[in-house]
């Protein structure tokens, strides 16, 4: 939506707009004639074109990964790749499942975010607090925008650094959205400008939020610092079966950059992300990224530790309800000497849920003086729960030091009774065991997120004994 | 009989006949036992005898199979309710063995313990309660925010558990060896803790196979526990009679005899010494 229209559409009561304009949307199945009509439709400079035809080809020819989640459920021609973000034309309110609207109800997330939340409705009723914060941002000459606009507004650093970290060739589906990708966030941060309050996707008000592939790009100049925030606790319903975004972060020397995640999509998609980051010398990356939700999700946030003195740290939780795989992990790729990286992995499953995590860490023959810390630990909450590690190393270097520890547990029921007799019934203490175990992620959440999250656990832990 | 009286009368512990099995093996073999509301009770007996046994039954632990008896508290009958239900009729049991909850904070767990038992209270009172019994205990101010039993050394768990004793204020406590592994030290600062509970409000059976905690708790009546069954009981003198000879002339050949003539014991122990 044009800045114009947006005037025009300011005061109508509801925030709805554009309702006489018709849905942009491309034919069901992916070719060159459809990557192309996104271009165009988007109004994309000649070099966006070329690079989304040549990601196109790569998509064509690569085969389907084999090595990890099933993901033999996909079918190709039977997505739309492009829909222009419509608001609340795209769905109605009745379209949302009940079991959704009921989760909305006991979480008391407000109706305005629900709708949102839901897809009912592509703005999150927040322009004023959005507006604020823009104005303080963009008097640090801070860039935090959603990605058309940022090719569009900010060609020249946009096309200097998007591509460059995930190139479109990197895997079957970064190309995929190499070639389709619409939406996602542009931030960009001066040289020494420390922003001190988060910034949530929730704020980037007329894009779509949660695009099917959108398309992140975070660049962090010398000795700043920024601490992004996407998703939400909220179940995030979609009828779209696969989401596959592309996150690039950069951090350059001494800047720091924190990126948290938490995504409850439901249980029909396939989330299969690409996620990653270059650190240069003495930067530090952290992803935090908690995953609940969808049927399959593939995600392993990277960090290539570039630049000497460089540190990375990946916190990951992930809860797998029954029929749900969640495959995830991280990759420390250490190029530099005296680099650093922390990996603490978490993950639960319930029911016939199963949980991997699948983990890559990588030291180059002239990276010495580096530490790695590696420890994953799984709960099973039922007999039928699964849960495997695959962690893969490649070590290069003589001067490393590594630690690594994995363990597989059940919630015990010594750990049930003892709280039991205290008077708290049996769900609850189970949701405590559970919420106690993923207590390392929380604590790095934002309040809010931590308490909506310990709440949403607490309700998926409901009748899971006795 | 007063209101207060017949409050207290309701907050008895009546065992009958109970039998427990734990994987199939016969543990309890019909312990008969009653602790009256707001006295002090032990339960002595040597290692192997079925007193962790009873401890984990009374308080409802899933893995313990009742196969025959009665036990009641208040006159609820305790077997029907279930582990969390007895706590919220004002049981306690003491762990002899403390369960670690990684991620969940001593505070968070009070409060919700609390909340479970219907004592919830403002939050500015609850921390303010907590820091008092913390200091009374000796426990330092940092647990508050220690993850429950999550390394703790096992002094630091067993005064943990008197402080949830302490902010829970149950009806009865069962400490199952609260005495095992303390310092003299530790022994003390635990077993004032209890005695400044114990009382009308709140009766005790303290199960131990050492008569030192005794000397703090001062009980009303001791019962020794031999293969599963209450072979004799008395008072605090039957305390200091196995601190001077140990438990074999309750619990050996003459005992046996004793048990098989229906005799009373103390007149056998006579007897043997005659």
């Amino acid at each position: 939506m044009s800045v114009q229209a947006r005037e025009l559409t300011k005061d109508y009561k509801f925030g709805f707009h554009d309702v006489d304009v018709s849905v942009f949307r491309t034919e069901k199945g992916l070719s060159p004639e459809v990557v192309a009509a996104i271009s165009q439709h988007k109004n994309e400079p000649e070099w966006m074109l070329k690079f989304r035809l040549k990601a196109y080809e790569h998509w064509m020819k690569r085969p389907m990964p084999t090595w990890g989640a099933d993901l033999s459920g996909i079918d190709f021609d039977d997505i739309y790749y492009y829909v222009k973000p419509a608001g609340e034309q795209s769905r109605s309110w009745d379209d949302v499942p009940e079991s959704i609207k009921n989760t909305f109800d006991r979480l008391g997330i407000p109706q305005a975010e629900r709708k949102f939340l839901a897809g009912v409705s592509a703005q999150y009723d927040s322009e004023v607090v959005y507006h604020n914060i823009r104005d303080d941002l963009e008097k640090l000459g801070v860039i935090f925008c959603d990605c058309d606009t940022g090719l569009r507004e900010h060609p020249d650093i946009f096309r200097k650094y998007f591509g460059t970290v995930i190139p479109p060739n990197d895997n079957k589906f970064a190309a995929l959205n190499s070639a389709v990708w619409s939406g996602g966030s542009f931030v960009y941060v001066p040289a020494g400008v420390k922003v001190d309050i988060p910034l949530q996707a929730y704020f980037r008000i007329n894009s779509d939020n949660m695009g099917q592939f959108e398309r992140t790009l975070i660049i962090a100049e010398e000795g700043s610092s920024v601490h992004y925030i996407e998703g939400c606790t909220a179940p995030n319903y979609s009828s779209d079966s696969l989401h596959s975004a592309v996150v690039e972060l950069i951090a350059h020397k001494d800047a720091k950059i924190r990126y948290t995640t938490i995504q409850n999509w439901s249980d029909n998609v396939y989330n299969l992300v690409t996620k990653r980051a270059i650190a240069h010398e003495r930067a530090t990356v952290e992803w935090v990224d908690g995953n609940l939700g969808s049927k399959v999700t593939m995600k392993y946030p990277a960090i290539y530790l570039m630049g000497e003195g460089a540190h990375g740290e990946v916190l990951s939780a992930a809860f797998a309800g029954p029929g749900q795989h969640q495959d995830a992990g991280a990759k420390c790729i250490h190029v530099a000497a005296h680099t650093t990286s922390n990996i603490v992995s978490r993950s639960i499953s319930k029911g016939t849920g199963r949980t991997s995590y699948r983990g890559h860490i990588k030291v180059y023959p002239k990276a010495h003086d580096v530490r790695i810390n590696v420890r994953c630990d799984a709960l099973l909450l039922d007999e039928e729960s699964q849960s495997d590690t695959y962690p893969y190393m490649d070590v290069e270097s003589p001067d490393v030091t590594i630690g690594h520890e994995a363990t597989v547990s059940k919630v015990g029921e010594d750990q049930v009774f003892y709280l039991t007799s205290r008077g708290i019934d049996e769900n609850e203490a189970t949701a405590l065991i559970v919420n106690g175990f993923f207590e390392p992620f929380v604590k790095e959440l934002p309040m809010e997120y931590a308490v909506e999250l310990n709440r949403l656990l607490a309700l998926s832990m409901e009748g899971s004994v006795g | 009989m007063t209101e207060a009286s017949a409050a207290a009368a309701a907050a008895d512990l009546v065992v009958r006949g109970l039998t427990v099995s734990v994987e199939d093996k016969e543990i309890l073999r019909g312990v008969d036992l009653c602790v009256p509301a707001g006295e002090v009770h032990a339960l002595m007996g040597p290692n192997g005898s079925g007193k962790s046994t009873l401890a984990y039954t009374l308080s409802g632990h899933p893995k313990y199979t009742v196969t025959s008896g009665s036990a009641a508290f208040g006159g609820a009958d305790l077997l029907a309710l279930s582990a969390d239900a007895r706590a919220r009729l004002g049981l306690f049991l003491c762990f002899q063995y403390p369960t670690a909850i990684p991620g969940v904070t001593t505070v968070n767990f009070m409060r919700a313990a609390l909340r479970a038992q219907g004592k919830e209270m403002p939050a500015r009172e609850f921390i303010s309660r907590l820091n008092k019994e913390m200091a009374s205990l000796r426990i330092d101010e940092s647990f508050r925010a220690r993850y429950i039993n999550d390394g703790f050394s096992g002094g630091e768990k067993k005064r943990a558990e008197i402080l949830q004793m302490a902010m829970l204020r149950p009806r009865l406590s069962i400490l199952d060896e609260t005495d095992s592994g303390l310092d003299v030290d530790a022994l003390r600062t635990v077993a004032n803790g209890v005695t400044r509970l114990a009382g009308p409000d709140m009766s005790v059976l303290v199960i131990t196979h050492y008569p030192r905690i005794l000397e703090y708790l001062k009980p009303d009546r001791v019962h020794v526990l031999h293969q599963g069954r209450v072979v004799t009981s008395g008072g605090p003198e039957l305390a200091d009679q196995i601190e001077r000879e140990g438990y074999e002339p309750i619990t050996g050949p003459v005992a046996a005899q004793a048990a098989a003539s229906q005799r009373s014991l103390t007149g056998v122990v006579a007897e043997a010494k005659a």
